[in-house]
């Protein structure tokens, strides 16, 4: 029963700040729906926590539990390697911005200067 | 113009004040008919203004990208600006540029040509232990790819043909190393032609190098890093 509570809890939390965050326009669809999707896996296994336990043994694992941990995980590192890739985009994408800007100034002070005599 | 050239000069910088105004004038002086392009790389110091003083273009970045992100603007001012020849100097006055002339005389049967260090027998530009190992490292395979003898891949002091400043202009990796290893790499795998002229180096008017041996071995270690994967990547 105590494993229902906190399963329970967990899932309706992540809902709950995952819509308040959508609510407030501080999180695109794009994440949103990653996370949700997490809370409707979760919220069922507080209600049912055997779920996971026929297709545990299908794969070979022992109880469902160890592969909610191990697919928890490398949903985890998918997650942290694309975060990474999206950081490294954003880097290029400013780089070009500032470069771009540093052109901008020195054009215009150019043409300040040219105007001038 | 040099030898009927139009050469841009572009000198990287970042906090250089103690350096930069006798390195531009004296750029200025050896070299009137070249243009001089500082880009100042998000310096907190009086770089970008003492440039200016000295009489040299300047580029501000916004804040710092490092001397490939530096770079690259140079190469795209100088593709914009429709120059035959992007000499990289640095800021540090190390550069002699007394040697730009023999760069871009070098360029008529190169795209690139690197100001090297130990091409020349009595040069007194010495390099020790690991920092020395990585170096050779790096030239014995760089050599290989290039199809040619470069000695000092990591060099600084480089001229770039139209063709080059083209490719430079849209790529130009930031990362340290990189903006000097891998885009030579990059270079000779894509056909151009690359050449070295001897240099002799000058000590720098400010600033100091790095000597330390844990420092070194951190060199070393990411010189092989940067070259593995400049040679797997497309």
């Amino acid at each position: 029963m105590k494993l229902t509570i906190l399963t329970g809890v967990t899932g309706l939390l992540l809902f709950v700040v995952i819509i308040e965050l959508l609510r407030r326009r501080q999180l695109g669809e794009k994440y949103a729906i990653l996370w949700l999707a997490v809370g409707l896996v979760v919220l069922p296994l507080a209600a049912f926590p055997r779920l996971f336990d026929g297709p545990a043994r299908a794969l070979g694992v022992a109880s469902g539990i160890s592969l909610v941990l191990f697919l928890g995980f490398v949903f985890l590192l998918l997650v942290c390697v694309h975060l990474s890739w999206e950081v490294n985009r954003l880097e290029e994408e400013t780089r070009t911005l500032a470069e771009d800007v540093a052109l901008l100034r020195t054009e215009t002070e150019a043409r300040a200067v040219s105007d001038q005599q | 113009m040099i030898n009927n050239k139009r050469v841009l000069i572009v000198t990287p910088a970042w906090n250089e004040a103690g350096a930069i105004y006798q390195v531009i004038r004296e750029l200025r002086g050896e070299l009137p008919g070249a243009d001089v392009l500082v880009v100042d790389d998000g310096s907190s110091d009086d770089t970008a203004r003492l440039a200016h003083a000295a009489g040299a273009a300047v580029a501000h970045l916004p804040y710092n990208l490092g001397v490939g992100g530096a770079m690259r603007l140079g190469y795209r001012y100088g593709r914009d600006h429709d120059f035959d020849v992007v000499i990289q100097l640095d800021a540090d006055g190390q550069h002699d540029p007394r040697y730009v002339p023999k760069l871009v005389d070098a360029i008529d049967d190169a795209d690139l040509v690197i100001g090297s260090r130990f091409a020349d027998r009595d040069n007194d530009y010495r390099v020790r232990g690991p920092r020395r190992w990585a170096m050779r490292l790096l030239a014995a395979v760089i050599s290989l790819i290039a199809h040619t003898r470069l000695t000092d891949t990591t060099s600084g002091f480089r001229a770039a043909n139209r063709r080059t400043i083209e490719l430079f202009a849209g790529w130009y990796p930031v990362e340290y190393l990189g903006d000097t290893v891998e885009t030579l790499v990059y270079a000779a795998r894509r056909g151009f032609r690359i050449r070295q002229v001897p240099v002799a180096m000058r000590a720098r008017i400010a600033g100091a190098p790095s000597h330390s041996p844990i420092k070194s071995m951190i060199y070393l270690g990411r010189a092989f890093a940067i070259l593995l994967l400049a040679l797997i990547r497309r």
